[in-house]
């Protein structure tokens, strides 16, 4: 257990008050609809970048995805990179001006646009349900590690974390949510970004690392990219290429930052069209830069850490697992101020997280359920009245939520699972129903409601009988990560042949009401009078050639 | 750098920023002084990272407290 100074715990109050204080006074600007929910659509890109970036940077993605360095290696890094850089790059160029144009507040509402409000129903249902599972299970996550890492009280953490966000995401809505991303964006790097330093100071830079992991840990390899990927049992991961290409990479990743509205959300708020194409750009750059401060520390945990962290499920009295690498290195390195730093990034993180799960709960249950279904006709103030109540239930429901996740030792797997059952088939829907104008309303739905039901039937499948694994992940060798992959590309693929299958028999809509939805009926503006280092094409290339670099010299 | 303020009315959220890393910037670096001759008991104390850390802190907090501070 690691001991907090006084400063450490001046440095973490401070923060408290900061993000209440900043909360309370946004209140001022959060008074209509679109401010409260969409915080006024006048972010620049710079702001709705970092926010976009910041809003899948919680504590839970730092600690886990370090600790999955340990286990993994470098391996974990394709999530930042092939697995999050081409979605970016497509959101930003090919899928922006189409959310952007049709003017929706949300995902499920350019669904209700496209296909009516059937599939929106059941996409607003699917996400509500699952980001408050998310938030709840985030919440107890990082209260655990509070209890682990500084002996506080579980519940005093969750109650305190909980009212806090709860205040100033009510006062302030998406402007609160976004400010705080922001904040925590900065913190997250000035209070990880010391490990590595003085990690590869330590080590002599990165070849004495990868020396000092294979002595630690002889004949296996943490430190390649690709060359391991060849066959499901050369790597730690039981992973083949083609799963992290085409499950991860074409689909899964495509279906997280391009359809889950908690991320696209941030988007939605920029201020025109450019700045809405720029700013997965931006959070690109920065994307890409993330494994600097969360795979690094994992492998130089398997360098430098004197003993051996173990998975969750088998750790004995005295032992660490995998997700508390980020802790422990934070404790080798550390000391009163920086430590405080290091906690306050990793509560910046959780709580930024939550309040990203709640503001987006607040605005697809406010917009795509209770208006259309509930209470159709109602001043602007109401809806924003309801956005309010609707952050603080949705806060206590999270915390419902927590206290069941604690009797559940593997409940992050399942949670893990049932937002996979969502993600990959929606992709499918969206990207079908932006680009072919012939898919129809039926098609849509069906073929949402088929890749869903499947990738359900495919989960409980391999819980039933182990050998579906070989059948689904194409290898008996393959394990879980592989196992998601796989049916999220098999998910993805049967929701599009549905909806195809689906729309080619019945009726589209015509073309005068799909104008601003649908490519080839949509007016983009064109970009022709800019410069071409301002043009978001410009910048979307260059991201790719650095992510190619990137796997060229990790190979 | 007008293009990086969200509102004229609303003060930018780089101010926030700075004003919270210019206050921890000061508090670690003054934490680090203080402990100087006698740093805690961590890897590599001897590079007294409190002191350059809590200084680069403090220096990007001030800047950004300047140059974006409420007009």
């Amino acid at each position: 257990m690691i001991s907090l100074h006084r400063v450490d715990l001046a440095i973490i109050a401070i923060y408290f008050l900061a993000v209440l204080a900043i909360g309370l006074y946004l209140k001022r600007f959060a008074r209509s609809g679109e401010d409260f929910f969409l915080a006024g659509r006048e972010m620049t890109a710079w702001v709705a970048g970092l926010s976009f970036v910041s809003a899948n940077l919680g504590s839970l993605e730092l600690l886990g995805w370090a600790g999955s360095a340990y286990q993994y290696g470098i391996l974990a890094a394709h999530w930042y990179w092939i697995g999050a850089i081409p979605a970016m790059v497509f959101l930003g160029i090919v899928m922006m001006p189409f959310y952007y144009i049709s003017k929706t507040h949300s995902v499920p509402g350019y669904l209700q646009l496209r296909y009516g409000p059937a599939a929106s129903a059941l996409s607003a249902a699917s996400f509500a349900v699952m980001t408050i599972l998310m938030s709840g299970v985030n919440m107890y996550a990082m209260a655990v590690v509070m209890k682990v890492m500084l002996g506080w009280n579980i519940h005093l953490s969750i109650w305190i974390s909980s009212l806090t966000v709860g205040i100033y995401v009510a006062a302030g809505g998406l402007y609160s949510a976004i400010f705080n991303e922001v904040l925590q964006f900065f913190l997250i790097w000035l209070g990880a970004l010391l490990i590595p330093i003085l990690g590869l100071i330590e080590t002599g830079g990165w070849n004495g690392m990868v020396a000092r992991i294979q002595t630690n840990f002889p004949g296996q390899d943490f430190t390649h990219l690709w060359s391991a990927l060849g066959h499901f049992q050369d790597n730690p991961m039981g992973m083949h290429w083609t799963g992290i290409v085409f499950g991860l990479g074409a689909v899964l990743s495509m279906g997280y930052w391009t359809t889950d509205f908690l991320v696209v959300q941030r988007v939605l708020a920029a201020r025109d069209l450019r700045s809405a194409k720029l700013a997965p750009l931006i959070g690109a750059f920065f994307k890409m830069a993330v494994p600097l401060i969360v795979i690094l520390p994992g492998l130089l945990g398997l360098a430098v850490l004197p003993e051996h962290l173990f998975p969750e499920s088998a750790i004995q009295p005295g032992q660490h697992s995998y997700n508390e690498v980020l802790p422990l290195m934070l404790a080798r390195y550390c000391g009163p101020g920086l430590l405080g730093l290091g906690v306050t990034a990793l509560v910046a993180g959780f709580m930024a997280g939550m309040a990203g799960n709640v503001s987006a709960f607040a605005t697809v249950w406010t917009y795509d359920i209770y208006r259309p279904f509930l209470r159709r006709r109602a001043t602007d103030a109401h809806y924003v009245r309801m956005g309010r109540w609707c952050t603080a239930a949705g806060l206590l429901v999270s915390v419902a939520t927590a206290y069941v996740a604690m009797g559940f030792a593997s409940i992050m797997d399942y949670v893990q699972a049932l937002f996979s059952f969502f993600i990959a088939p929606l992709f499918g829907t969206v990207i079908l129903g932006m680009t072919w104008k012939r898919v129809t309303a039926a098609g849509g739905f069906y073929g949402l409601l088929a890749g869903t039901l499947s990738s359900i039937a495919m989960f409980f499948a391999v819980k039933l009988d182990p050998r579906a694994l070989a059948l689904i992940a194409l290898s008996p060798h393959a394990k879980a990560l592989a196992e998601d992959m796989y049916r999220a590309l098999w998910s993805c693929l049967i929701g599009v042949l549905v909806t195809v299958a689906v729309s080619l028999a019945t009726r589209p809509k015509p073309d005068g009401e799909l104008a601003g939805l649908v490519y080839g009926l949509t007016n983009v503006p064109r970009e022709g009078g800019i410069q071409w280092f301002r043009r978001p094409a410009f910048w979307a290339l260059a991201v790719l050639a650095i992510l190619a670099v990137l796997q060229w010299l990790f190979w | 750098m007008a293009f990086l303020v969200i509102r004229m009315k609303i003060i930018p959220v780089w101010f926030f920023v700075g004003l919270l890393l210019a206050i921890y910037g000061v508090l670690i670096l003054s934490s680090g002084l203080i402990e100087w001759s006698n740093p805690g008991a961590v890897v590599l104390a001897r590079l007294h990272a409190p002191v350059w850390w809590g200084a680069l802190l403090a220096l990007i907090g001030i800047a950004y407290c300047i140059v974006y501070r409420p007009r």
